[in-house]
């Protein structure tokens, strides 16, 4: 603050400062106000290019090949379904299924984990709790990549491989600290004071979580899916090395759908627009808490 | 209410003395351990597995020829031309993704950071880039926009060329001639978002009676940023590029589909390599190694990530 004044208020001379220094305010403010369309167009402007690539992989999902292909591109050929409809006459849904299987499963299992760890870092905290939270954080940290060579060695030899319940044990594993991290930055919302009240009021555990406790976290709980649920649904790295026929998920199935059968644009937008369906519905509704998960509970 | 920065000492601890020591200090760490357990063995043991096979001549081509070489698995990590290129290609990509999407980032949230008709779609359409799958994404840059002859970005060129009366556009290769630019383009596209984000949010947390203040001072726009907002927005900035460096180090989806590594090894990252060395030379022992370095690399990031995210969290519990 202290540099702060270094400015025109300073310059301002006794006498006619005063008014001289309204004036400026006043002219500061019109040209505030005058600049303010301006930029507000440049942040559609810069909205617009950045969802571009989004708005035509939608748009060409809905076009016949011959017109998405084309060039220069042709936006307004006519619309069709004919690419969704080929895209599940060519098997996506067992895909799809694994996706949903192993996501949905590995945040269950997570929640499962993960809010009884939270009750023990926030509502009634173990000695070194922080420590605790710590570990927890800096498993997330070790790049996955360096584990993939043991973690397929172990899978080969338990006969696992291909097998989505080894999907879900690893994104249980990949998304538990991000989980811990934001279910005890919403318990910590907890009041302290309805808690001991309760307490003292001789409420059982049940009770207390029932009554006080879900209420509040029942938020948090929601967030922390959502984002569990897009990180497994987009895992790919695991979900390509460590799986063949069976237990494939929908990312798996873009770059094989790919590979063999030649490059169609308008099923490939239709394809990538399918399996990013979930995660833009489930993003958009945690859009608020998105932030506090992607950063670990760090910024709300 | 700092004193809860350290709670196994300072902390009113009522129930501590209730339970008297042992059986109620584990009755609170009961609903944690099965966490804790699951954690360390999923992902801790593979850990000492990868260094274990760090110190093995083992390629699962030559069956017979398994053994202990100490540690020449890693002068061959340090000495190999390949992986060399790697940890360069993972610098320059990592570098330039992270800190053109922390720029980008910043311009759109302070343009954001503004009241103006339809804020809410702006945004919501703003972080739909992050919320396309890796995957999907990195086709979409490929097969829709980079491809040469009817790409988005070529035929865009085309349509303006022919608009001001020119026969045809250039037709560039884009992923054969700016290989790594293209990747990284791609992620800037997808990072910038999760950038966005986090420094809105530090935006929106700047104390308004300062911001207010400075304005009845006279501050110009221009030393209002620079001496109130930057200095705040500092602690997320560093989030911002901690995060985002710990998850873009470990690209491996865009690699993977884009250029798959080429031309040459030219956009060959280190997960990349690794994978190759592992599931094409089948070198279990190098890649082991390699992964080892990774792991060494990352832990030194993560200390400073650690460190931020730790003095974020303090400011947190005390407030």
């Amino acid at each position: 603050m202290t540099d702060v004044p270094v400015t025109r208020a300073a310059v301002a001379v006794p006498g006619t400062g005063l008014r001289k220094l309204l004036r400026r305010r006043q002219d500061d403010q019109e040209a505030a106000a005058r600049l303010s369309p301006l930029w507000t167009f440049v942040a559609w402007l810069a909205t617009l290019a950045f969802f571009a690539p989004v708005a035509w992989m939608v748009l060409t999902s809905f076009h016949q090949e011959a017109d998405a292909a084309t060039n220069p591109p042709t936006p307004f050929a006519s619309l069709t379904f004919d690419q969704y409809r080929l895209l599940f006459s060519r098997d996506i849904t067992p895909f799809l299924l694994n996706s949903a299987m192993a996501s949905v499963i590995s945040t269950l299992l997570v929640l499962a984990f993960a809010v009884p760890t939270a009750y023990a870092l926030s509502i009634k905290p173990v000695q070194k709790w922080t420590d605790v939270m710590f570990f927890f954080l800096s498993t997330k940290f070790l790049p996955a990549i360096a584990a993939l060579l043991p973690v397929y060695l172990i899978v080969k030899d338990a006969g696992m491989l291909d097998n989505v319940w080894t999907l879900i044990v690893l994104y249980t594993a990949m998304n538990l600290p991000i989980a811990v991290w934001m279910m005890r930055s919403f318990l910590a919302e907890v009041p302290k004071e309805i808690l001991e009240a309760a307490e003292v009021d001789g409420a059982g555990l049940l009770t207390v979580l029932w009554r006080i406790v879900a209420p509040v976290a029942a938020p948090g709980l929601a967030a922390t899916s959502l984002i569990c649920f897009i990180f497994s649904w987009n895992e790919f790295m695991f979900a390509v090395n460590l799986t063949a026929t069976n237990a494939s998920t929908a990312p798996v199935f873009l770059v094989g759908f790919i590979t063999s059968e030649g490059l169609f644009l308008a099923r490939l937008c239709a394809a990538a627009t399918l399996v990013s369906l979930p995660v833009l519905i489930a993003g958009f509704a945690a859009q608020d808490k998105l932030v506090r998960g992607l950063s670990l509970g760090a910024v709300k | 209410m700092t004193t809860l920065t350290a709670p196994p000492t300072t902390a009113p601890p009522p129930s501590r003395t209730r339970s008297s020591g042992g059986a109620g200090k584990w009755k609170r760490r009961l609903p944690l351990l099965p966490a804790l357990v699951f954690t360390i063995v999923v992902t801790q043991l593979p850990f000492v597995a990868t260094i274990v096979i760090s110190t093995f001549q083992w390629n699962i081509l030559k069956p017979g020829d398994r053994h202990f070489v100490g540690l020449s698995n890693f002068t061959f990590v340090f000495t190999d031309e390949r992986l060399r290129t790697a940890v360069l290609n993972t610098v320059v990509l990592t570098a330039s993704v992270v800190l053109i999407s922390v720029l980008l980032g910043l311009g759109l949230a302070m343009l954001l950071d503004r009241r103006f008709v339809g804020r809410g779609l702006a945004r919501t359409m703003l972080i739909a880039p992050f919320l396309v799958m890796p995957v999907a994404a990195a086709l979409l840059w490929k097969h829709a926009i980079y491809n040469p002859d009817y790409g988005l970005l070529n035929g865009t060129l085309n349509a303006v060329y022919r608009l001001f009366g020119a026969a045809n556009g250039p037709t560039v290769d884009w992923v054969s001639s700016y290989p790594m630019p293209a990747v990284v383009v791609s992620l800037v596209w997808q990072w910038t978002p999760f950038m966005m984000l986090i420094l809105l949010a530090g935006l929106q947390a700047q104390p308004g009676d300062v911001l207010e203040a400075a304005r009845v001072d006279g501050a110009s726009a221009l030393a209002t940023f620079r001496h109130i907002t930057l200095p705040h927005l500092r602690q997320y900035i560093e989030l911002g590029i901690l995060l985002g460096t710990i998850y873009v180090v470990q690209t491996f989806d865009a690699v993977y589909t884009i250029t798959q590594g080429g031309p040459g090894s030219q956009t060959t990252n280190l997960p990349y390599e690794i994978y190759l060395t592992m599931f094409r030379k089948y070198e279990y022992g190098q890649a082991a190694a390699a992964g080892v370095v990774v792991v060494l690399g990352s832990i030194v990031i993560a200390t400073f990530a650690l460190r931020t995210i730790a003095s974020l969290f303090r400011e947190e519990v005390s407030r």
